[in-house]
């Protein structure tokens, strides 16, 4: 029997001919990366371990990018102390405040993951690097640990759901509003320990920011990786940011798959998840009146040039409803420079949003918006759990950037598609 | 090894945002977190939660972030062993690397209920609840994860790899 894409992406990585769903391997890795959460945790235990120096400078990436900028003394010393590790430890790839950018899009911009590579991060959304056709899977800090001292992860191989892309999206439908679509249908545990293989002829439409949104929102299903086959935008994608060499692997034709889902992306709406599961979606035209309290567009979900773009489109000689709080956050200094460069920056603060630099701060709750008791937030990250970005009482409504600012200037959820005309309701 | 303690029950998709919220992230320290756990959902727990107590939930346990400090919260809260009828990956490998005891299984959860006292012998397989005085027997553990079981968690075998 064949094998998946994941699947051969880890047998090349443990050595082997061929491995089959379930099996237990120990893969060589191209990656490892950790941020100011996860990364000192890890650090203690690689000393526990008896670590003495990790297993490659080159292949280790330590980002501080979740309460930093320091968000108080104890985000500031959890900061410090994964600096001067990777200053002892002479890692190439930390990055530090003023060329930090959030890890997921601050990897694939600095060229450190290709097609056919095999990535851990002690981040769950480290999956995010499936859209270059990588396998990528998030792990926690004593992974991260034992990675960092031995240059390898154990896992269980993963069997896999087939996603079989159609069609074009409409005008207002982004990666965003196709991966909600996908998990409202198969819920927050519908890919638990698979992997999501995303084919078919819809993929030629989506660029590489829409494919890392979707990719990015994996885990929100439950699954280890989500990965999209090499095409021509692939390549040129990893050509203009890496000079690496880089593997191209394709399932094989009698792969087999746990399920098989066709979806026709010129059906797709824009699509919200209602609070507190990612996978309570409904379209814009069945979201009802919800007044809203704060906009936030940005995360390694959607901070992409592309997403601030859709934003500003949006924004564009509006304002943002009088006592809304709308703020903006591009994932990367290269993004965020981008966008002063295009005016996108100047529309934003003109319409009356904040901008901030690169942060994961509000995803989680950290800080730069964090909301208060019963709270509401239009939100283009990735999770919307119980007291997820505040207090356990505050609401998260996830949506694309486009979305996200049409409710920013309404006040409430709202449809981009109406804000451009005479729809526009102020 | 043997466990004995009284049970905590809650629904699906507790995620590692109300096992403990990202506020209290600003620290690694197990002691520190155990305070906060589950206190999103569960304000009282922390202060409930006895030595050897287990956990009996639904679906998805642990869904969401890749936050070790869930489990070590857990863990440092007293709780022994896991019981659910799925965990989240991540959730799932980090227990297994920290040693924090969990058991995937369906049929158990329905036949736990809160407060009921149980006993659980991994060497056996088997979980005898006390209180409605029935035995249930669980699955072994794969070959691998038991010889990272054995080893004490993932340190302890990377530990024993590197002095190979």
């Amino acid at each position: 029997m064949g094998m998946t894409m994941t699947q051969k992406i880890l047998a090349a990585h443990a050595g082997l001919e061929r491995v089959a769903a379930g099996e237990y391997i120990e893969a060589k890795l191209d990656m490892v990366l950790g941020n100011d959460i996860t990364a000192p945790v890890a650090i203690k235990e690689f000393e526990k371990m008896g670590g003495k120096e990790v297993f490659h400078k080159g292949k280790i990436a330590l980002v501080p990018d979740h309460f930093a900028p320091n968000k108080d003394i104890k985000s500031a010393e959890q900061c410090k102390f994964m600096r001067e590790f990777a200053l002892a430890q002479e890692v190439d790839n930390y990055f530090e405040i003023g060329e930090m950018g959030i890890e997921h899009a601050l990897l694939p911009e600095k060229g450190l993951v290709v097609a056919g590579d095999v990535v851990i991060g002690a981040d769950s959304h480290t999956c995010t690097y499936g859209a270059l056709g990588a396998f990528s899977t998030g792990v926690g800090s004593t992974d991260m640990a034992a990675a960092m001292v031995t240059g390898e992860a154990w896992f269980k191989v993963p069997s896999a759901i087939k996603f079989n892309l159609r069609g074009r999206p409409s005008k207002w439908v982004s990666g965003k509003d196709i991966i909600l679509h996908i998990i409202g249908k198969i819920g927050v545990d519908g890919a638990l320990y698979k992997s999501m293989e995303f084919v078919g002829d819809g993929i030629e439409h989506l660029t590489m920011d829409n494919r890392f949104t979707i990719s990015n929102m994996a885990i929100e299903a439950g699954a280890k990786n989500g990965i999209f086959p090499v095409d021509q935008r692939t390549i040129e994608y990893i050509r203009e940011h890496s000079h690496r060499d880089f593997q191209i692997y394709q399932a094989d034709e009698d792969a087999k798959y746990d399920k098989v889902y066709n979806i026709d992306l010129s059906k797709i709406r824009p699509t919200v998840a209602f609070p507190h599961l990612p996978d309570n979606t409904r379209t814009i035209d069945e979201v009802g009146n919800i007044e809203i309290d704060q906009v936030v567009i940005g995360s390694c979900t959607n901070g992409r040039i592309e997403d601030l773009r859709a934003a500003a489109k949006v924004f564009k000689n509006k304002k943002v409803k009088k006592g809304l709080r709308a703020i903006i956050f591009p994932a990367t200094q290269k993004i965020y420079l981008q966008a002063i460069e295009e005016g996108l920056i100047s529309i934003f603060i003109e319409a009356g949003a904040a901008v901030s630099t690169p942060t994961c701060g509000p995803c989680l709750g950290g800080h730069m918006g964090v909301l208060a008791e019963g709270e509401r937030c239009v939100a283009t990250t990735n999770r919307n759990f119980v007291g997820r970005m505040g207090h356990a009482t505050s609401e998260i409504y996830l949506a694309s950037p486009a979305v996200a600012a049409a409710s920013a200037i309404a006040g409430k959820i709202f449809n981009p598609e109406k804000i451009g005309g005479q729809g526009d309701e102020n | 090894m043997k466990t004995k303690g009284k049970v905590h029950k809650y629904g699906d998709n507790v995620d590692t945002d109300v096992i403990i919220p990202a506020r209290y992230l600003s620290t690694g320290d197990a002691e520190e977190l155990k305070r906060h756990c589950m206190e999103d959902i569960d304000k009282e727990f922390a202060a409930r939660v006895e030595k050897g107590d287990i956990i009996v939930a639904g679906k998805n346990f642990g869904s969401g972030s890749s936050r070790e400090h869930a489990p070590m919260a857990i863990k440092a809260s007293g709780i022994s062993c896991l019981i659910a009828e799925s965990f989240a990956r991540i959730f799932h490998r980090n227990s297994f690397n920290i040693g924090l005891p969990i058991i995937e299984n369906q049929g158990l959860v329905k036949e736990i209920e809160k407060g009921d006292y149980v006993e659980i012998d991994f060497e056996k397989g088997s979980i005898f609840n006390i209180t409605k005085n029935k035995t249930y027997k669980i699955q072994p553990y794969p070959e691998f994860v038991q010889r990272i079981i054995q080893s004490g968690g993932l340190g302890n075998y990377i530990k024993e790899k590197i002095n190979e």
